[in-house]
């Protein structure tokens, strides 16, 4: 069975949370003592109807305030798909847990209050949402029953946000726009008669055709080592393999690989899944693969196909996202987590600043605070072996963290 | 919930898990499995002897041993340690209220599985553990729905729900601080059903108390309780014989029955497919405030 990853976004109260709600109530997908605990727990508020909101907003924090702070990650499935949907928090202060869950979206389900259009943060996650390249964009127009379901108010948002994608969008993305009633379900999982000029798809009508692509299998074949198998055993006494995940594109038996950054090449003599052989295996697969040849290669050295080798960077330039209180310091060393591999990286310069309303480069600014975007270069003390992230999202991205306390202060994206 | 069962088991989740399970050993030095003797637990020493094979698993199972628990789950314990050829440390909730760290509760609703906390802290800190594998699933109660894979805890085991560490795509960074420590979840993106399908697809052995049995119970504020010693029951309820089996495995004291017929795995799955109430729906444990497991998680349970 096929998993789509989907993550909401949006403005604080656009409604993203009471969406998820309602779709999962739609489909059935809530369990009778969960259903009853949302009664009780939307009385208790004061409330005279069920907020489906509460269904996600599931801290203490979060149902007192009305919002959503961390992202929640809940599951549903119909007989074509598993669904597993990351609502995340449209309030600016959270925007690092937005990204987390927009991060490995295939779907972004953008909300927009029908009253409000497009705002600020609007704009933020559309412009988030092309950073991740997240192929399929879904514009869900909210609360169409406090706008009377005007068809005028709709085609003027559609507008503008068109006005947003001629400007940022990128080539391939899909954009879909859908006028809804999260509230009272309309074009949700359902047509409640409401809106009689609208004939596309619901929501999930939309979701359930959503075309899977395997565009990561088809890109450079990119195998990071996480650690090396060695038994020692009598019966495996010489058995030496190399256990990943298959980044991107594919691996075959017989394939010649090169080890990077040492250079030494040999062939695949297996790849294995538990006690089965496999002659192939595919972007996201787990695997372990021995070589013909005793090659010296460990844990955060990566096998490449010869005739795919990506470049060794030392330099690398990347927008990024920063999401710590703590300002990103030019010249500061932080840690560079590319994958499986870490790498001390010291920040030669900020580029810009990037402001995600007017898509302006401040290019001033001589710091990043939380929540900023924008571009740097970083120079790292050994090579990493990375992709642009716009050729190869699977081996393009890298996260940053603070030697000091630990914490991932910032992800990045390789041009 | 649809109708159609859908028997096929997402195989991009054992991909997911067993590359979590591998990042685990290659962060930390001294990773511990904490094994329940449920399915969750037995699904996570699947995914490990497959994560490492064919090397051996490069961790031990830690036990935290209620004295509560089911005797079926304790002898299954003990058979998966012995086939698998598994280290297994166990450690007793009943030291930990003998050594006065704890005290035992009281009523017709007490039960030890507050209690096992701290026993479970004491045991992280004696056996240095900076990262305990764990087998809850984010589909399991809203608390969970908000967990990171690596979730990171402080010296006394607290989870800080507000300031969680961002994690984006699949880098996981396990890097803490000292006295920190970190628990892994590499199902979290599992439901119910996925481990049901996995454990069919898996033939994986389960204990008996999941399938349909007779056992005595009492009826209590609508759920059917295993009556057990442990089990402080008034006068007027009476146990009784009834064809049960039991969806999650607890405590004694803090897990309900149902009456089912399922004697088969494919039964067991149906009936989850049809079933209107939630797996936690049968923990009595959560039903004690509508922010119990958030409470409890803050006290650094698991
Ligand atoms: N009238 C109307 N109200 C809605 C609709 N959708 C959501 N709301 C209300 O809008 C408010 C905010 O909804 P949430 O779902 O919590 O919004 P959110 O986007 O998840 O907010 P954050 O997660 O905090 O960013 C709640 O009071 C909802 O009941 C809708 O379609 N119509
Ligand atoms: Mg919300």
């Amino acid at each position: 069975m096929e998993v789509l990853r989907i993550a909401t976004s949006g403005s604080v109260d656009d409604g993203k949370s009471t969406l998820i709600g309602r779709l999962l109530y739609d489909t059935n997908s809530i369990p009778q003592d969960k259903m009853e605990a949302l009664h009780a727990a939307s009385k208790r508020k004061g409330l005279d109807f069920t907020d489906l909101s509460l269904l996600t907003d599931g801290l203490v924090a979060e149902r007192e305030q009305g919002i959503t702070i961390d992202v929640a990650h809940i599951y549903f499935s119909t007989p074509t798909r598993k669904y597993i949907i990351a609502d995340t928090p449209g309030h600016i202060e959270y925007t690092r847990n937005m990204v987390t869950g927009a991060s490995n979206a295939q779907v972004s389900l953008i909300l927009i209050d029908a009253r409000r259009g497009i705002v600020e943060q609007t704009h933020r996650h559309f412009f988030i949402a092309n950073l991740l390249r997240i192929p399929y964009l879904v514009v869900c127009v909210n609360k169409m029953d406090l706008v009377e379901y005007s068809e005028a108010r709709f085609n003027q948002i559609v507008e503008d946000f068109q006005q947003m994608l001629d400007n940022a969008g990128f080539k391939g993305q899909e954009v879909k726009f859908i006028p809804i009633s999260s509230l009272y379900g309309e074009n949700v999982a359902s047509r409640t008669g409401a809106i009689d000029w609208y004939q596309g798809a619901t929501l999930l009508e939309y979701l359930e055709e959503v075309s899977f692509d395997h565009e990561d299998r088809l890109h450079p074949s990119r195998f990071p080592i996480q650690s090396v198998i060695r038994p020692r055993t009598t019966e495996y006494h010489d058995f030496r393999g190399f256990a990943g995940k298959v980044a991107s594109g594919h691996f075959s038996v017989g394939d010649e690989v090169i080890s990077l950054p040492s250079g030494q090449k040999s062939r695949i003599k297996t790849i294995e899944q538990f006690e089965k052989q496999l002659t192939v295996a595919h972007a996201r697969e787990s695997v372990v693969i021995t070589l013909e040849d005793e090659i010296d290669s460990s844990r955060g050295n990566m096998l490449v196909k010869t005739d795919e080798v990506p470049v060794q960077l030392k330099e690398v330039s990347a927008n990024i996202c920063w999401m710590d209180q703590q300002k990103l310091v030019s010249g500061k060393t932080y840690l560079l987590q590319h994958g499986v591999n870490r790498v001390k990286a010291k920040v030669q310069q900020i580029h810009y600043v990037t402001d995600v309303t007017n898509h302006l480069q401040n290019t001033e600014k001589t710091e990043m605070g939380l929540n900023d975007i924008g571009k740097i270069s970083l120079k790292t003390a050994a090579p990493v072996f990375a992709d642009a992230y716009q050729a190869n999202p699977a081996n393009g991205a890298f996260i940053l963290i603070d030697e000091f306390n630990n914490t991932t202060v910032a992800v990045g994206f390789i041009e | 919930m649809t109708n159609q069962i859908n028997w096929e088991f997402p195989q991009a989740l054992e991909d997911e898990a067993i590359y979590i399970l591998r990042e685990t050993v290659a962060q930390f030095e001294k990773p511990v499995l904490l094994f329940s003797g449920g399915k969750d637990s037995i699904t996570l020493v699947r995914l490990a002897q497959k994560a490492f094979y064919p090397g051996k698993i490069p961790f031990a199972l830690l036990h935290v041993d209620t004295g509560h628990n089911f005797p079926e789950t304790i002898a299954f314990r003990d058979w998966l340690v012995n086939s698998l050829g598994l280290d297994i440390i166990v450690r007793n909730v009943q030291d930990s209220i003998d050594q006065g760290k704890v005290q035992e509760e009281t009523g017709k609703y007490a039960s030890r599985n507050a209690l096992q906390t701290v026993t479970l802290l004491d045991a992280i800190e004696e056996g240095k553990f900076d990262a305990c594998i764990g087998g809850a699933r984010r589909d399991e109660e809203k608390a969970r729905a908000k967990e990171r894979i690596f979730s990171v805890r402080d010296e006394f085991g607290q989870w800080n729900a507000k300031m969680q560490r961002p994690e984006l795509f699949d880098i996981l960074n396990g890097k803490i601080n000292i006295g920190e420590n970190v628990r892994v979840f590499p199902i979290s993106n599992w439901t119910e059903l996925d481990v049901w399908n996995y454990i069919v697809r898996e033939k994986l052995e389960i204990p008996s108390i999941y399938f349909s049995h007779e056992r005595e119970i009492i009826e209590r504020d609508g759920l059917y309780w295993p009556y057990s010693p442990y089990l402080n029951t008034t006068a007027d309820e009476v146990p009784y014989r009834q064809k049960v089996r039991f969806r999650t495995v607890g405590d004694m004291t803090c897990t309900a029955a149902v009456i089912s017929e399922a004697d088969k795995l494919e039964d067991i799955i149906s009936e989850i497919m049809e079933a209107k109430i939630s797996e936690r729906g049968a923990r009595i444990d959560d039903k004690r405030s509508e922010a119990a497991m958030e409470k409890r998680k803050q006290a650094g349970y698991f």
